[in-house]
Formats: structure tokens, C-alpha cells, sequence
């Protein structure tokens, strides 16, 4: 197996530079875009990736969406935890 | 052909210049290459990634040749990112150096992709015709990556380097490269005449894709691997373009559109130059676009093959250049009736003693 780092509550994920968040007009479709690699964005995924900034923890995104989107905790976490593991997989994301 | 208006392409690939000071035999240029007089200007350049961005383009890769030759890089950079786009710099990196990197960053470039010809410098340098080449692309690496920028390493690989594909994945980690391309050289152009020299033996490529694939999988989260293998030993063909006027165009550094930058091998296509119609219009209606779009040209056995929108029907440039007709099947499909010649060819120039390079440069084709 690989040793990439394992997102959990605690984790601060950031941008890796070179991987930004872009509204593709065109096709009025949110995308990550990364050197070769473009990752169109469902709106959950968006909602977590906005909240990326480097300075809030997993935890206090987790809350907030749970607040927004009046969703039970668990279950966010579990969802967003695997969606940002993915992107620290790919080099996409740091924790 | 196509009532419904064409989806529009993703990436623009802007071949500014043919002008490189590295002479690798395996460019991906034409055999013919422009002259610095017939170059598209500055301004021509800028109207064209203002027309890909607004086309619906969303990432464009500043190639060429050597893109840094062009004085006027920093300024385009900067028109890319402004207009919206994701930059990305396929540079050979020895024209590079600290104050132009800074300037290409502040200017927005979002990643920088790093050929390097072989591990170590004698090879390497003898590989890219350049003495000191490789010693200089080493220092630009860590120059970006002392900045925080992304970087890929990409290494091409054939017979005469292919052996150290386990170590260039380690350079790569060791130079905190974000990805590694390892490509086999793909045979057309330069490549296509220098294949004796080139292509490597089944052997030799099993034990590369081996090496890569386990790498790829301890490297997650560290090193992003891609691979290209060469289709000469393959089962179906590459998805070439990922499907002719499908996903993305090409301009040369005379300002012709291209389907892919191999298309003008295939001489019966007339492609349209960006200094007389506008991208979109070049895109939904040139006749070289058009040509191989879709499904309706196919012939079988590939009209009613179960892959046919998994590889789109390979690649029709080689096609052409084995089968005499861009229509045919791609002859690296086993299902072509010249798949076993495309075997038999590798089998033997690689296993006979490579002949010397023919150097890619201006008017030595």
C-alpha cells in the first residue's frame, strides 16, 4: 500500500499550488483544475472545496456544512473525509 | 454531418515556435519546420487565447519547440491567466533562469512540465544534441520547487534510457515533482524516422510498465504518475486525442489549426489558419475538423467495434501512414489486418544495433 497521509477531523487541507477551483462558464460546470487533470465538481463537492482555505480543520467544515445544510454530522464527515482522502491521494490536496 | 453545434474543445496546445535549442531525434514536430519569419505575432497570439477561452478552452499547454525562445512569453502568460485560463509551460528548461521564472509565475503560469532525456547527464546531453542541458534542467527543477510550484517531470523513454526508468521515478521524487510523465516515444515525425533507433524491445517494455505500475501505487499522495506505452505492442489502439476534433485543438507556430499536431502528415486535409477565421468558427466547421469527428467516417471493423468511444477509433495519422488511407483501422489494433506487420517491425529494429541518431533541427530533414 502507499503511505499518503489519512484525512481526519484534525486535518487542515489546503490547495496544493497549481490546483485551483474554476466555474467553467461555458459549460456552467465547476471544475478542479490540476496540471493535466480537470475534476468536474458536483455541488456538494463544491460546497466542501469552497471551505478549503488552508486555515479551518475538517472538523469546523464538517460543522459548517452541517449547519448550512442542516445534515446529520456523521454522515457528512464520513462522505467529506473520503472525498478529500481521494484529492490527498492525487496530489491535489495537502493535510 | 453534424446538425447539433460541436461541444466545445477543453485544451488548446500552443505551439509557439519551432525554434528549440535541444535537437532530441524523437520531436514531436513536423519534419518541415517554421521558420522565426513566418511566426505568429505577439498580438495574433493573444487574439487566439482570447478566442480559446471564450471557445469554452480550459487548459492551454505553451509548447513548441522551445516556448521560452519566444521573448514575448511572460506577456502571453499573462493574457492566458487573465482571460481565464490554466497555464501550463512544456519547456526544456536550459533557456530558462531564475529572473524568468519569477517573471512566468508573477504572470500567472499555474504549472511547469520539465522534459528530461535520460537520468544522468552524458546520455541525456547526447540524447537532446545539447551539452549541459541536463545539469541545467536539475537546477530549474529545484529552482520551482523552491518556489512551491507545480512541476512535472516529463521523461521520454526508448531503448537507449529505458533501463533507468526505476531511477528517473526516484529523481522525480527526489526533485518534489508533484507528477512524472513516463512516455514512450510515440512514432511519428521525428520519431518515425529515427524509430530503429528508438523503438525498445517487448522485453524492455514489460519491465518499464512493471516498474511504473508499482510505483504508481506506493507513490499516491507523493509522485502522480502518467504512462504512454507505444502501441506498437498493443492489444487496441491509444484513444489518440481522445477523439479527432473532440477535446482539443492545436495551433502551429504559423498559426494553422490542427486536430492533433501530427494531422498535417495526413496530406489530403486543408486545415485554416487562425490570422483568417476565428477558433470557434475553425472548430465547428473546418473541413480538417470535421473530417474524423464522430463515428460516420468509421469503416468496419470499427463502425460497429464495442470500443469505438473508448478509443475513438486510434489514431489516423498512423493510420494513414501504414494503410495509405486515414480511414482504415489504426493498424496498433489487432483487429487490423496490418497489426502483425506493426509487430513483426518492432521485434526486428529492436533487436538489431540501433543506427545513429538523425538530430532534429531546421532544414535537416
Amino acid at each position: 500500500m502507499n503511505d499518503a497521509p489519512k484525512v481526519d477531523e484534525e486535518s487542515v487541507p489546503a490547495f496544493v499550488r497549481g490546483v485551483r477551483l474554476h466555474n467553467d462558464e461555458a459549460r456552467d460546470q465547476w471544475v478542479l483544475l490540476a496540471p493535466e487533470r480537470m475534476l468536474k465538481l458536483d455541488g456538494i463537492a463544491v460546497e466542501i472545496l469552497k471551505r478549503v482555505d488552508g486555515e479551518l480543520d475538517l472538523g469546523a467544515i464538517v460543522d459548517d456544512l452541517c449547519t448550512t445544510f442542516k445534515a446529520e454530522r456523521g454522515q457528512v464527515l464520513t462522505d467529506c473525509s473520503a472525498f478529500l482522502q481521494q484529492l490527498v491521494d492525487r496530489r491535489m490536496v495537502t493535510i | 454531418m453534424n446538425a447539433q453545434p460541436v461541444p466545445p474543445p477543453h485544451s488548446l496546445l500552443a505551439e509557439l515556435t519551432h525554434r528549440c535549442p535541444l535537437q532530441c531525434p524523437y520531436c514531436s514536430n513536423p519534419l518541415e519546420l517554421t521558420k522565426k519569419s513566418s511566426e505568429l505575432s505577439t498580438d495574433a497570439w493573444k487574439q487566439v487565447l482570447s478566442q480559446a477561452a471564450r471557445l469554452g478552452v480550459i487548459h492551454v499547454h505553451f509548447s513548441g519547440g522551445e516556448p521560452t525562445a519566444r521573448k514575448d512569453i511572460t506577456e502571453l502568460m499573462a493574457h492566458a491567466r487573465d482571460a481565464g485560463l490554466y497555464t501550463n509551460l512544456i519547456t526544456s528548461g536550459v533557456l530558462m533562469n531564475e529572473g524568468r521564472l519569477d517573471a512566468l509565475l508573477d504572470a500567472g503560469l499555474d504549472h511547469l512540465q520539465l522534459s528530461i532525456q535520460d537520468l544522468e547527464s552524458p546520455n541525456a546531453d547526447r540524447i537532446g544534441g545539447y551539452q549541459g542541458g541536463h545539469e541545467k534542467k536539475l537546477a530549474l527543477a529545484r529552482e520551482v520547487r523552491a518556489r512551491g510550484a507545480a512541476l512535472t517531470i516529463n521523461a521520454v523513454v526508448h531503448r537507449q534510457n529505458v533501463e533507468n526508468v526505476a531511477a528517473i521515478i526516484d529523481l522525480a521524487v527526489e526533485l518534489d515533482a508533484g507528477r512524472l510523465e513516463v512516455a514512450h516515444v510515440q512514432y511519428y515525425g521525428w520519431a518515425l524516422k529515427n524509430r530503429a533507433a528508438l523503438i525498445p524491445t517487448r522485453e524492455q517494455l514489460d519491465k518499464a510498465t512493471a516498474v511504473v505500475k508499482e510505483a504508481i501505487e506506493r507513490l499516491k499522495g507523493k509522485l502522480v504518475i502518467d504512462y504512454v506505452v507505444p502501441d506498437y505492442y498493443a492489444r487496441f489502439p491509444k484513444p489518440c486525442m481522445g477523439g479527432w476534433g473532440r477535446v482539443g485543438i492545436c495551433v502551429t507556430p504559423s498559426g494553422k489549426a490542427l486536430p492533433c499536431h501530427a494531422a498535417e502528415t495526413i496530406t489530403h486535409l486543408t486545415f485554416d489558419n487562425v490570422q483568417e477565421k476565428s477558433l470557434q468558427d475553425i472548430w465547428q466547421t473546418s473541413q480538417a475538423f470535421q473530417a474524423y469527428r464522430g463515428f460516420d467516417w468509421m469503416e468496419e471493423p470499427c463502425k460497429s467495434c464495442e470500443r469505438r468511444e473508448v478509443d475513438w477509433g486510434g489514431c489516423r495519422c498512423q493510420a494513414f501512414a501504414f494503410a495509405g488511407r486515414a480511414e482504415a483501422t489504426d493498424p496498433a489494433c489487432s483487429k487490423s489486418e496490418l497489426h502483425g506487420r506493426l509487430h513483426e517491425l518492432a521485434e526486428t529494429e529492436s533487436g538489431q544495433e540501433p543506427p545513429p541518431f538523425e538530430y532534429r533541427r531546421i532544414g535537416a530533414a
